[in-house]
């Protein structure tokens, strides 16, 4: 079938704004939008320019807005779509360059949240123990790739751009109830601050964006419920 | 917004002891040992390091812990020679056996969530020719976080590069690899958000870019596997080694090649053909599904071919359902989701349809067991130059990988690599920049996108792939190679006349995929060069027209060597200490 693809685009070395370009491509029904978006750029139109690499949804790389949700372009069939199929950069961070944002400060924001985990204790010749229910404690928020579809889904982040974000919390929320993390005071802290889990309304735009399934909304409540409880 | 037209700009010059190319699991590693050691070093990608294709492993990284059931690491390392078909060489396969256990331990030590036992230690799980007791029967020795191993080594890594304050240069793709008389100087890398050129100077380079599957139009790898390290090598005079061998994962899903991991047969899923037979039977009776990968692979094709593919057609099944629900979420979530999304088929209550996906690269750089890039038959290193990963060849795998030993693979030789360049920047300096070092790749981008009219590379890409799956995939003949060498020298001469459409600077991904392209292209033409050359099969390498493995002319390493007309060929030396070579059944 023929899908008509329109696609929110800009150069800044060519366009003084971005506008809507039109494609049509031919796509089967079990087709993802990359598959379309590849298409235009390898058969029609080559300065058409989005990121990705995995092409299966473990990346992380090509979150945009389709069709007025965030989601991996790898990860969305033209039939969940329909015929009239529109792609935007993801909203909220700076465009580089047509579908390509900037993750800069995205990045900054995952790093500030200290998501590694700190154990100064001697380390034992052999693993440490966990059990299966304090592994599965924290299952759930592993799964992030860091795509930015949560954090550029929220409404409170497009109000205050300072607002660390969903993903950030997400990656705290990881080491936070990690049974071997020692941190956790720390973490809280940075995420008591105005910037922080506050922001968030519990709108649920972040969890319904998430490709990855978290429930990250629940994993916000857990974070502020946690700071609340050691009185942060 | 400035706007840059490179061709009279200078570059950037930056000045480092060590840089790294790549931020997959084999650069992270040597990242996080150049940082304890407080050398100076820069961490190149041409993605963001959480990117990288490490991610996207699932089922496990094998390490004889004996959490589950006695094992040990000579077992490991026999089965990896044997998996290897005795191309490994052995001296590689015993640090490698023996290191998997302290890497994996260090790794849960670094905060890696790996799936635990009832009494908290990291489970394991059956994975294809890993065997007890020198092949007795399949053994759990796959350490494991669900089916996203990688993707949780991947973050565990970059996480601790974080800690360890790593310095990261994202989004930088490297186009050349400077070596001086004779001395590793650096590289040149182009900065994909600006199209500016970047000098790397340092004493150390460590090549950890990964595979090259890009070149098969059916692949389990990401668009970004372009063989950019090994072609970075081989433009510069030094071999790639055994390139022939390359591995088709038998299970990928159908037409696209996503991969469904090994996990899903270590957990105990069939294969099954047209008539529900559990055909693995005919061809390796004891592992049955769980044999390695090049014979299941050829297997799934036999079947195919003798009409018992599903509904006569080119696949076969996966088949899960008896494994339950419960089994299934907990261990199998992602490829589950796979199935689902990519295929709109639910594993639960369907089989799925799969059939072979070129995965993986046992050939690459050569190194040595310290991960020094060795550039001829007699182990003279190039000093300052290492490769790790996939990117190269030490070899561990020989003619075949066995399942999770390319995750083994990246966290031994990766830390090794960390540690070697350490010690080399030690003692030595890099060698002064070489004026316009950066000239000639500059030139060659610029012509990409400014010379008048040109073919769309695209083209050329397409019919690469194509040559590459139809020619020199699971089966081989050399009507068909020979073939493939004229197809891939004209494919090389249009290269040098195409042109991009996007003439821009800022993030000119129409360019960098051009560019990429020439990389895939050096990639085929050694590759094909050592296929047809070699007249015997072997693990993954199988000739239609000479069946038979032939230690007797060909228990040796391929190293090609880029020339004019073509590549030269030279051979070298097994290594093989504890098992000599058997015949190899299952």
């Amino acid at each position: 079938m023929q899908v008509d693809l329109r696609v929110l685009r800009y150069d800044p070395e060519r366009d003084s704004k971005p506008y809507w370009a039109e494609y049509l491509v031919e796509s089967g029904p079990m087709e993802r939008v990359l598959d379309l978006l590849h298409r235009v750029k390898w058969e029609q139109d080559g300065t058409l320019t989005f990121r990705r690499s995995c092409a299966h949804g473990v990346c992380g790389s090509d979150a945009m807005l389709i069709n007025g949700r965030n989601r991996l372009a790898c990860k969305i069939r033209v039939d969940q779509l329909g015929r009239r199929i529109s792609v935007a950069p993801l909203p909220g961070l700076p465009v580089v360059k047509d579908l390509v944002v900037d993750m800069e400060d995205f990045f900054a924001k995952y790093r500030s949240v200290r998501p590694y985990l700190v154990n100064e204790a001697p380390l034992p010749a052999r693993e440490r123990l966990q059990s299966p229910q304090a592994r599965a404690r924290y299952d759930d928020t592993t799964k992030c790739i860091l795509c930015a579809a949560c954090t550029t889904s929220c409404p409170s982040f497009w109000a205050q751009k300072s607002y660390v974000g969903p993903a950030a919390i997400v990656n705290a929320h990881r080491f936070v109830f990690d049974s071997r993390d020692e941190a956790a005071q720390e973490r809280l802290e940075i995420l008591a601050d105005k910037d922080g889990v506050w922001r968030c309304r519990t709108v649920f735009n972040c969890t319904d964006a998430c490709p990855r399934g978290i429930n990250i909304t629940q994993a916000i409540l857990e974070v502020s419920a946690a700071i609340v409880e050691r009185r942060i | 917004m400035m706007v840059s037209r490179g061709a009279t700009r200078s570059p950037v010059i930056h000045e480092f002891e060590a840089v790294i190319v790549g931020a997959g699991g084999a650069g992270l590693w040597a990242a996080l040992e150049l940082a304890r050691a407080g050398v100076r070093t820069a961490v190149l990608t041409k993605l963001y390091p959480t990117r990288s294709h490490t991610g996207a492993a699932q089922g496990g990284v094998c390490a004889a812990l004996g959490n589950l059931e006695e094992d040990h690491w000579e077992w490991h390392m026999f089965d990896t020679v044997k998996g290897g078909d005795y191309l490994v060489d052995q001296d590689g396969a015993e640090v490698l056996a023996q290191e998997a256990i302290e890497r994996v331990i260090e790794l849960e030590q670094m905060g890696l969530p790996f799936n635990r036992t009832p009494d908290g230690r990291i489970d394991q799980r059956r994975f294809g020719g890993h065997t007890r007791n020198f092949g007795e029967g399949p053994v759990r020795r796959s350490c494991f976080a669900a089916d996203r191993t990688g993707h949780m080594i991947l973050q565990t890594l970059y996480q601790q590069c974080i800690k360890h304050e790593v310095t990261f240069f994202d989004e930088y793709h490297v186009v050349d690899l400077l070596v001086d008389d004779g001395l590793t100087g650096g590289v040149v890398a182009y900065r994909i958000a600006d199209g500016e050129l970047h000098v790397f100077r340092a004493a150390a380079v460590l090549l950890a870019t990964g595979g090259n599957g890009r070149m098969f139009r059916v692949t389990s790898n990401a668009h970004t596997l372009t063989g950019d390290g090994m072609a970075l090598a081989y433009r510069r005079g030094i071999p790639l080694q055994d390139m022939e061998f390359y591995q088709f994962h038998p299970t990928g899903i159908v037409g696209l090649g996503i991969l469904l991991s090994e996990a899903a047969r270590g957990e105990g899923g069939y294969l099954l053909n047209d008539q529900g037979e559990r055909f693995m039977e005919r061809y390796a009776p004891r592992l049955m599904e769980l044999a390695p990968r090049d014979l299941v692979s050829r297997a799934i094709y036999m079947e195919t071919r003798a009409g018992r593919g599903i509904g006569g057609q080119d696949f076969v099944y996966l088949d899960v359902r008896h494994l339950g629900r419960e089994v299934i979420e907990a261990k199998l979530p992602d490829i589950t989701d796979f199935a689902r999304i990519y295929q709109g088929v639910e594993p639960l209550t369907q089989p799925v349809p799969i059939q072979p996906t070129a995965h993986y690269a046992m050939g690459g750089v050569p190194t040595d067991i310290e991960a020094r890039v060795v550039v001829d038959d007699r182990g003279t290193v190039l000093p300052g130059l290492h490769a790790a990963g996939e990117a190269a060849c030490v070899s561990v795998h020989g003619a075949n990988r066995l399942g999770t030993n390319s995750l083994v693979d990246l966290l031994v030789f990766g830390r090794r690599a960390g540690r070697s360049m350490a010690e080399y920047c030690r003692s030595a300096a890099a060698p002064e920049l070489v004026a316009n070092a950066h000239e000639p790749v500059r030139a060659e981008l610029d012509a990409l996108r400014t010379r008048g009219v040109g073919e769309n590379p695209n083209h050329i890409r397409a019919e690469l792939a194509a040559a590459m799956m139809d020619d020199c995939g699971v089966f081989r003949t050399g009507d068909g190679l020979r073939r493939l060498v004229p197809r891939i020298r004209e494919l090389k001469e249009r290269y040098e006349r195409a042109r991009v459409q996007d003439a821009g600077s800022i993030f000119n991904t129409d360019l960098l995929e051009a560019h990429e392209l020439g990389y895939l292209l050096d990639c085929a033409e050694a590759t094909v060069a050592s296929a047809l050359a070699r007249e015997e099969s072997r693990g993954a390498h199988f000739r239609e027209d000479h069946p038979e493995r032939d230690d007797g002319d060909w228990l040796k390493h391929t190293l090609a060597y880029r020339a004019e007309g073509g590549p030269r060929l030279a051979y070298k030396p097994v290594t093989i200490t504890r098992f000599e070579p058997k015949p190899r059944t299952y």
